[in-house]
């Protein structure tokens, strides 16, 4: 993709027509492009020295990383003068919806950060701008990120984010309740564990590891297929091959915890997290983004953290990762590109700082920095070879959504047997996934 | 005068035969007090076909194709999102029959409960008893609450396992497993208990209304003419809620129907997808899965049913209202 060359639209222009026009839809139909528009301006070289300039920057950073990326934005801020970041956090639920609504309306934001398995999406969906032409500016390439990380940047053709930090699942522990039967705090294999359970079950210890029938279900089934040797999705897209022998293996040591009373039936939604955090539970399987809401929220409960187990036969668990991106514009101007590209740079030259989000910095020098080693997820940081993403298809998300979380709690509630519910719902999002496939085809 | 009146229904143009010999004034009356119909109507009238007219005739056309607006490609489908849902081809149709059966399950059980339950506490707070303004805020408490901070507050009474409604039941010496959110029929039971709960102040307070509109001397002949407590409810306290009960029925099965946000935060639509609704499964299908035409598609089927409902009970009640109408003139 080129650099496309649009008539830079001042803010006086822009400010002269929306008097002259008399809706405000009206004047920005009348200076903008129909559809958003990709642009990566001139070249960025040194700092950026035009007019002063506000951007938006948009994230779902609600939890535990918010402070962190806060006080990033901050110190940019505080780093010079010309360039203003506004920061506007949504909640990842809305924010994926809300961007595009935001983009087509030609309101959109100029920098974001987006979970990489939606690049493909948003991507497809006209939202984000390809960036291969920005990454000598910004001064990014392969070699600094961990292979699997920096390659799912990639869509089609072009990449549409720039690594910000990796996030996977984790083991974590009750120190307390796993010492009290003897058990393994930080157990590796399928024999640690499953022995760890038995001795904290019989010393008394009701219900040691919490299966819950959604969120966080399919990310810890997910890492378990991948451990069984299986894939949830042919790699192009056309077909979910979850119902595999993998996953069914995968869905069935779950159901087997429900049903050996390892786990309490009926887990809703979240709340094996809580009741680990109110000191039931011994063991229970999360994102490392509740390290901070674990620091802040219970500080007396004394846990531990480690790499998921390997129950299936490779180590594997599942990974996200925060990618930033730059949005089109139905009218862009130069002078915000330019701002938008040295805001990223700081972010990326910074990545030491986002250690305090409880996430991974994806950039490999800063996973050496003081800041990321005394941090509790620092001991993930061997698992990151083992980190898995879901393939970059468009909207498939959405078909996850609506089958596999699905059978996963139709098997997990009892309602139906992992086979049955993988099987079923495979068909349903194979059919999705082809229709997708038409319904994009155009675009990538 | 009925002249006028005639003319009127059938929109009879004024100045139509020489029979019609009344007067030009009337005419002109006629015409002007048209216009100011129009006038009067025009404010409410923009708001709907802008709101309501408009957005509804874009849902039809956007139904026709397979649309997504971040998409520069909508391509026309014709029918193609109606007949795969109706015939159950497309991959949508068993999660969307499913919604719908979900609603209707979730206003067959609802609608009498709010219908009845409401009844009983307007009664009790029509009661004259100390501290009534007291009781009747109590009922009407919840009503003032959002969905939101409902749902979310009972999503954590009722968790099965870390909720304090089973660590009571336990307490109790009670079964204290009870899947409040998670298993059916437990779901529904929720549901509709949460929203009872919820709403029930609605319902009191506009039948509070009306009873208190019913003359107490109607009371006193019926005590008179020695009718105990259930005959004076019978004969005089339901045919004085007869005309606000029409209201009632109606905004009681509107809600209901419109039922989202409680499943949507309570259960997730779980289990599996049991407790979804028609509304939520659209909304799934239009805004978070930006399937525009088939949502839009399942729109129009979901108003077809709706407007079978409605024209059900308007047709009840018309019929009360003609048989009551010619008791009263019997008597």
């Amino acid at each position: 993709m080129g650099r496309v060359i649009d008539v830079p639209t001042t803010r006086r222009e822009f400010l002269t027509l929306s008097a002259l026009a008399v809706g405000a839809g009206l004047g920005l139909a009348a200076c903008a492009s129909a559809t958003p528009l990709a642009s990566s301006g001139p070249p960025l070289s040194g700092e950026y020295d035009g007019p002063p300039v506000q951007i938006e920057y948009w994230n779902g950073f609600t939890g535990g990383d918010g402070p962190a990326m806060r006080q990033l934005v901050a110190d940019f801020n505080k780093s010079q003068d010309l360039i203003t970041v506004r920061m506007n956090v949504v909640q990842w639920a809305q924010y994926y919806q809300r961007v595009v609504a935001a983009v087509h309306a030609g309101k959109g934001p100029d920098v974001g950060a987006m979970h990489v398995e939606q690049l493909a999406t948003q991507a497809s969906r006209q939202t984000i701008a390809p960036l291969d032409d920005i990454l000598d500016e910004i001064g990014v390439s392969a070699e600094q990120y961990p292979h699997e990380v920096w390659e799912r940047g990639v869509f089609g053709d072009h990449r549409y984010g720039v690594p910000l930090d990796v996030h996977s699942l984790a083991s974590y522990a009750n120190t307390d309740l796993v010492a009290k039967g003897g058990g393994n705090p930080t157990p590796a294999t399928r024999q640690d564990l499953e022995a760890s359970i038995s001795a904290l079950m019989s010393a008394g210890v009701k219900t040691p590891f919490w299966v819950p029938n959604r969120w966080p279900a399919h990310l810890i089934f997910l890492s378990l297929l991948w451990q069984f040797g299986g894939e949830p999705y042919s790699e192009d897209g056309s077909k979910a091959t979850f119902d595999s022998d993998a996953g069914i293996a995968a869905l069935s040591w779950l159901t087997g915890l429900i049903q050996s009373g390892v786990s309490p039936k009926n887990v809703a939604p979240d709340s094996q997290y809580t009741a680990f955090k109110g000191g039931q539970g011994a063991y229970t399987w999360d994102g490392i983004w509740q390290i901070n809401d674990l620091k802040s929220t219970a500080p007396d409960l004394p846990w531990t953290m480690s790499a998921l187990p390997t129950i299936g036969d490779t180590p594997a668990v599942w990974a996200n990762s925060h990618q930033l991106v730059l949005f089109k514009n139905r009218s862009p101007n130069d002078d915000r590109i330019l701002a938008s590209k040295a805001f990223l740079r700081f972010l990326i030259d910074n990545s030491e700082a986002w250690s305090g989000s409880g996430l991974i910095p994806a950039r490999s020098e800063a996973r050496k920095t003081p800041e990321f080693l005394k941090s509790p997820q620092a001991v993930l940081e061997p698992a990151v070879p083992t980190m898995r993403f879901l393939p970059p298809v468009p909207a498939l998300g959405e078909v996850q959504a609506q089958t596999l979380e699905i059978a996963l709690a139709d098997a997990i509630l009892g309602r139906q047997s992992p086979e049955a519910a993988l099987r079923g719902n495979a068909s349903k999002a194979t059919q999705l996934m082809q229709a997708n496939l038409k319904k994009f085809e155009v675009k990538s | 005068m009925t002249q006028i009146a005639i003319g009127r229904r059938h929109g009879v143009p004024a100045r139509s035969t020489a029979a019609v010999g009344s007067s030009t004034t009337s005419a002109t009356s006629r015409r002007r007090d048209r216009r100011d119909g129009w006038l009067f109507l025009a404010p409410y009238l923009v708001l709907f076909a802008v709101f309501v007219l408009l957005p509804a005739g874009f849902g039809v056309w956007i139904s026709l194709h397979d649309y997504d607006y971040s998409l520069p490609d909508k391509p026309f489908v014709g029918l193609d999102n109606y007949t795969g849902l109706l015939t159950g081809d497309s991959p949508f149709a068993s999660t969307f029959w499913q919604a719908m059966r979900g609603t209707a399950i979730f206003t067959v059980f609802s609608v009498p409960l709010l219908l009845v339950l409401p009844l009983g506490v307007a009664l009790l707070m029509n009661l004259k008893v100390k501290c009534r303004n007291f009781f009747r805020a109590t009922y009407f408490a919840p009503y003032v609450l959002g969905v939101a901070v409902v749902a979310v507050l009972w999503r954590y009474l009722l968790d099965t396992n870390i909720g304090l409604v089973n660590q009571y039941l336990s307490r109790l010496g009670l079964d204290s497993a009870i899947p409040w959110l998670t298993q059916l029929p437990w779901a529904w039971i929720s549901l509709v208990g949460v929203t009872v709960w919820w709403t029930l102040g609605f319902n009191s307070v506009i039948y509070l209304a009306a009873l208190q509109d019913i003359s107490p001397e109607l009371y006193e002949a019926a005590k008179m003419d020695g009718a105990n407590v259930w005959q004076r409810f019978r004969n005089v306290t339901l045919p004085g809620l007869r005309p606000v009960l029409l209201f009632v029925t109606s905004v009681t099965i509107i809600a209901s129907v419109n039922m989202f946000g409680q499943s949507y935060l309570m259960t997730q639509g779980g289990p599996g997808t049991a407790t979804r609704t028609a509304i939520y499964q659209i909304a799934d299908t239009g805004l978070t899965n930006f399937n525009s035409g088939m949502a839009s598609a399942m729109s129009m089927i979901f108003t077809v049913f709706l407007a079978v409902v409605s024209v059900g009970v308007f047709a009840l009640f018309r019929e009360r209202g003609t048989t009551s109408a010619r008791a009263e003139g019997e008597a």
